[in-house]
Formats: C-alpha cells, sequence, structure tokens
C-alpha cells in the first residue's frame, strides 16, 4: 500500500511546488486569505458596528472623520453606517455564498458524474438527459427563476446556486469518468478481481476528483457574481445584513451624490473574482489539467 | 446533411419537453397559494375554491401539464394575474427589446473579443497577447451589474453624455432606429458585451494557437505560402467554433440579461421577470422563462446545424 501511496504523494507536493512558484497564483491567494482572515477577526478588529449608523451622518465621503474625531475611512452609506465595517462583514456572507454552492455541486455533481461515467448504459441517459433540460437554462436566468419561485433568503440562494452549478460539474465528472474507465489499468484492475467500489475509490476517484476540483474552482467566481447578483435584485440576503451585492443595491440611489462610496461594494466583487479566476488558472497549471 | 439535422432535432425535443416541465413546476415549488396574490385576504373559502376551479389548480398535476402545455404549444401562455393581459403578448413585446439589446452587445463583444483573441492567438507571448489574457480574465470575472453602474456614474451623472436609464425620450419603450433611441443602447449593450467579449478573446486565443500548431501549417509554409494565404486557412478553421461560442454566447445574454436590464431600467424580458418576481405574478413568470428556455434550446439547435454545414468532419462524426 505505502508503495502505491508515495508517488501519489510525490505528484501533490509536486503541484505545490508549481503553485508557489506561480507569482500571480500566490499574490491572489495572499489578498484571499487576507479577506477571509479580516472577515473571521472583524469583531476584533476595532471598526465600527456595521449595524448601527446614524441618519445625520449618511453617504459621506471616503476618509470622513466625524466632529468627534471618529474616521470613516471608506465613508459611509445610505443610513450612516461605516462603510469599512460592512464591506469587512459583508465578506462572511459574500464569500459564503460563493464558496458554499460550489462546494455542494462539488460533491452532488460528481457524485452524479461519476455513477453515469462509471455504470453507463441507461443509467447514464437517464442522469445526462435530465442534466441536459437544466443545461438548457443559462445559469443566471436558471439561479433567477429557481429563486423567484422560492422567495428571497439566504437558504433559497444557496439551493438554487446549488442546483445551477450541479449540472455543469456532472457534465465534467461524467465525461472524465468515461475516459478514465476505458483506460487499461482499469481493466487490469477488473481482471485481477477487485470490485467496481474497489475500483472507483482507488481509481477512477483519483483520476476524477483532481480535474472536476479544478474545474469547480473556476466556478467560485462565477457563483460569487451571481450570489451578488441575486442580492442586487432582491433575491438573496435580506437587509440589514452586510452583504457586497445587497450593498450595491441600496446604494444605487447615491450613485449621483457619493459615487465612490457606492461603487465599493461592487469593487470588492470584481478583486475577490478575479482572485478566484488567477487562483483556480494557476491550480490548473500547476496540475497539468486540460479540459 | 437532412440525417443530421433530423437526428439533431429528435435528440432537441425531450429536452425542449424537459424544459417545460421544469417551467411547469416552478409554480408548484412556490411556497404559498399562488393564488394568494390575486385574492383579497379576507377572501372566503368558497371563492377561494372557485378560483381554485377556474384556474384548474383543483386538478391532478399531470393533467394541469398536460393542459398547460398544450396551450403553450398553440401560443397561449395563459393570463398574467397583475395585470389581466395576455402573457403572449407582454413577453413577445419584452423579448423583440431583450433580442435588440443581446444582438447589438453580441456584435461587439465579438469584434473586439475575437479580433483580441485572434491576435493574440497568432503573436503569443506579444505584448497584446499579455494585454488579451489581462482583458479576458477581467472581463469574465467583472460582476456586469456593477460594471452598468460605473460605466453610469462616469458617462451619465459625471460626463452627461448618455442617458443612464430607460429605452427612449420621455420614457418610451418602443424601439425605433434613430439617434434619439438609440443614444439608449449605447451603454446596456456595451455592460453586456463584456461577457462575451471575455469568453471570445479566451477561446479564440486557444483556438488559434492550436490551429498554428497542427501539421498543415507547417505544411503550407515549407510549400512556400505566405503569411496572409495561411491567415487565410487559419480563419477558415476557427470559423466553425467561433460561430458556436457566438451563438452559445447570444444565448445566453438573452436569458441572462434580467441584472442589466434592472440597472439600465431597459424594457426587456428581464424586466418582466422581475416585475413577476416581485408581484408574484406566476403565469408570467412561467411564461417568460418557458419562452427564454425554449429560444436557448432552439439556439443550440440553430448552432449545431450551422456548425455541421460549415465543417463536414462534424456531420460525419
Amino acid at each position: 500500500m505505502d508503495a502505491t501511496a508515495a508517488p501519489h504523494r510525490g505528484y501533490w507536493a509536486g503541484v505545490g511546488r508549481r503553485l508557489m512558484r506561480d507569482r500571480v497564483a500566490m499574490a491572489c491567494a495572499a489578498v484571499l486569505l487576507a479577506l477571509v482572515l479580516a472577515a473571521l477577526l472583524a469583531p476584533w478588529l476595532g471598526l465600527a458596528d456595521p449595524y448601527r449608523g446614524s441618519i445625520a451622518r449618511r453617504l459621506r465621503p471616503i476618509g470622513f472623520v466625524t466632529p468627534q474625531g471618529v474616521v470613516h475611512w471608506l465613508g459611509t452609506d445610505e443610513q450612516g453606517r461605516d462603510m469599512l465595517a460592512r464591506l469587512i462583514y459583508g465578506a462572511r456572507l459574500s464569500l459564503f455564498l460563493g464558496i458554499v454552492p460550489v462546494f455542494n455541486a462539488f460533491v452532488i455533481g460528481s457524485a452524479l458524474g461519476i455513477l453515469a461515467g462509471y455504470v453507463g448504459g441507461r443509467v447514464n441517459m437517464a442522469i445526462m438527459r435530465t442534466i441536459d433540460v437544466f443545461y438548457a437554462f443559462p445559469s443566471v436566468l436558471l439561479a433567477i427563476a429557481i429563486s423567484g419561485a422560492l422567495g428571497a433568503g439566504i437558504t433559497n440562494s444557496l439551493l438554487s446556486l446549488t442546483i445551477v452549478f450541479v449540472p455543469p460539474i456532472a457534465r465534467v465528472a461524467e465525461s472524465v469518468t468515461t475516459s478514465v474507465r476505458s483506460l487499461d489499468f482499469v481493466d487490469a484492475a477488473r481482471a485481477s478481481g477487485a470490485g467496481a467500489l474497489t475500483i472507483i475509490r482507488v481509481h477512477v476517484l483519483g483520476n476524477v476528483l483532481g480535474p472536476v476540483f479544478v474545474y469547480a474552482t473556476g466556478l467560485i467566481s462565477v457563483a460569487m457574481i451571481l450570489a451578488s447578483g441575486l442580492s442586487f435584485l432582491g433575491l438573496g440576503t435580506k437587509p440589514p445584513e452586510p452583504e457586497w451585492g445587497l450593498m450595491l443595491n441600496t446604494l444605487r440611489t447615491a450613485i449621483y451624490s457619493q459615487p465612490l462610496v457606492a461603487a465599493l461594494p461592487g469593487a470588492m466583487i470584481f478583486m475577490v473574482s478575479i482572485c478566484f479566476n488567477m487562483l483556480s488558472d494557476g491550480l490548473r497549471s500547476a496540475m497539468d489539467v486540460k479540459l | 446533411m437532412l440525417l443530421y439535422i433530423l437526428k439533431r432535432v429528435f435528440y432537441v425535443v425531450p429536452v425542449a419537453l424537459g424544459v417545460s416541465l421544469l417551467c411547469f413546476l416552478l409554480v408548484h415549488i412556490a411556497p404559498g397559494d399562488p393564488l394568494v396574490s390575486v385574492l383579497p385576504a379576507d377572501a372566503s373559502q368558497a371563492l377561494v375554491e372557485q378560483m381554485r376551479v377556474a384556474y384548474g389548480f383543483d386538478r391532478p398535476l399531470p393533467v394541469q401539464f398536460a393542459i398547460w402545455l398544450g396551450r403553450a404549444l398553440t401560443g397561449d401562455l395563459g393570463t398574467s394575474i397583475a395585470t389581466g393581459r395576455p402573457v403572449a403578448s407582454e413577453v413577445s413585446t419584452a423579448v423583440a427589446n431583450t433580442v435588440l439589446l443581446a444582438i447589438v452587445a453580441t456584435l461587439i463583444g465579438f469584434a473586439i473579443g475575437g479580433a483580441l483573441g485572434f491576435i493574440a492567438g497568432y503573436f503569443r507571448g506579444s505584448w497584446i497577447d499579455r494585454l488579451a489574457t489581462i482583458l479576458s480574465i477581467a472581463g469574465v470575472s467583472v460582476p456586469h451589474y456593477w460594471l452598468g453602474m460605473v460605466l453610469v456614474i462616469v458617462f451619465a451623472v459625471t460626463l452627461n453624455w448618455l442617458p443612464a436609464s430607460g429605452a427612449g425620450p420621455g420614457g418610451s419603450s418602443q424601439w425605433a432606429w434613430d439617434w434619439e433611441h438609440a443614444r439608449y443602447l449605447i451603454l446596456p449593450a456595451v455592460t453586456m458585451s463584456v461577457i462575451p467579449m471575455g469568453i471570445v478573446t479566451r477561446t479564440l486565443r486557444a483556438l488559434v494557437g492550436d490551429i498554428l500548431s497542427q501539421e498543415f501549417v507547417d505544411a503550407l509554409r515549407a510549400k512556400g505560402m505566405r503569411d496572409g494565404a495561411i491567415f487565410a486557412h487559419v480563419v477558415k478553421n476557427a470559423a466553425p467554433t467561433a460561430l458556436a461560442v457566438m451563438g452559445l454566447q447570444l444565448g445566453y445574454l438573452l436569458g441572462g440579461s434580467i441584472l442589466i436590464e434592472t440597472v439600465f431600467s431597459w424594457p426587456g424580458t428581464g424586466f418582466l421577470l422581475n416585475a413577476a418576481i416581485f408581484q408574484r405574478d406566476l403565469p408570467l413568470l412561467q411564461g417568460t422563462i418557458l419562452v427564454l428556455g425554449i429560444f436557448f434550446v432552439a439556439l443550440n439547435l440553430v448552432v449545431d446545424v450551422a456548425q455541421a454545414a460549415l465543417d463536414p468532419r462534424i456531420r460525419r462524426s
């Protein structure tokens, strides 16, 4: 067992080494890590209360200092709440809604795709044709249709985004599984008496999950944009919760008075989504995945 | 070719049927009674029952689906609960506006993204290649609704060159081919064009690189063919895929326009969907999504057939 595990570890060490050498990917990873840490440690960073504002101080510009000496580094929003605090607290929900649906879809989609690809025949037909139906909708439309029918809220957003991302992931998992299944070493394993579950666990999962994982990481930025988009439409997070898409929505009327402040939440979404895409590209070339 | 078309159509029918089933079920996964929004809060039980029968909600689900599908096939998408007008007529006006926006956006995105991707693939490693790579990553990463807001801030609020929202002067929603109307199209179309631009740049860059590394290019060079003529060969080889990407992007924009239409108050399907969702007008929601879904399926079919017409290799596989 050790003999087979050793080169496996070697592969991941190589991936890690190649990824570490990719300066762009590392810079993006650092930005994301800093943001995650800031979001998690937000209560201890000495930030203002993200929920409490003052009508007297609404829509102040970037770098505004109150007469009492309180500094609003990034200004205040339409209810006089500190923008810096809301952007950092907002990272919690925005990142959560970008990552969790993709993770759920990765688990469900890989399971469906591997099942369809490995078993083949009628099972493949049934699973893949059902997935084709969901695939027949542009992802934005599908997410909005499901969220629109279910109603606003974080759980419903999670549910609809998961449904949106299962079909593409399942398709990739199915096509990779189908090609792995016909490789010689799988036949060899079968000939030496390995059962279906063993073959899936040892040979298929190892070869399929990597590429599918890389593909899924590329979907995180799409999920973030979509999740914030749902909130932007009023279908996701409900006020007064800080979330970037929702903040963009409530600040829309402020584009005439404080355009810079109003554009901040979107700039955060843009930055994080670029970082996820670059990191995913780096991971793709480090793992040498071609999809 | 005919056989290929028949095979594709045969394959599309079950998908279209599935799409309609999904649209139909949307109303039934919605929490609460679909009639809640039309009935007064103090409606008597008898009235609720009466409405239920009138709308056909008392019958078993498969029967409801069959009736609904039969009507949809004849172009009857039901009646909007909020406005009392036929859903089909509401949707057709909106679809025309969305199609206009999406086509203009696809053309802009394709012209710029195509040229950029082509040059980047042709001159790998050049500064324009690096620029194209950065732009395409930015293009697929940008939250387009935010980009729309930024463009409004710059070109409408600060510079005051273009209108911030609407589809015509004085809140008109009827399109006309003149500058007074075209001004309203520029910002939403440019915003929307960023979505296909990034993807087209990426795809064409990779595609042209692949084509150039194939043996026939070396053979042509060895034969002494000049760069210009080789370029023509590359274009011919890239065309089917480029066309397919363009078609799919157009379909994607038709369905994905809701956020941009909301930012710019563009009176298209996205605007209609938004209204349907917030007034809980389920027949309107169902009808709009059905039309967009079927549109997307049909467009996929057209793209497949066009691709096969251009490239005989696809027909044979």
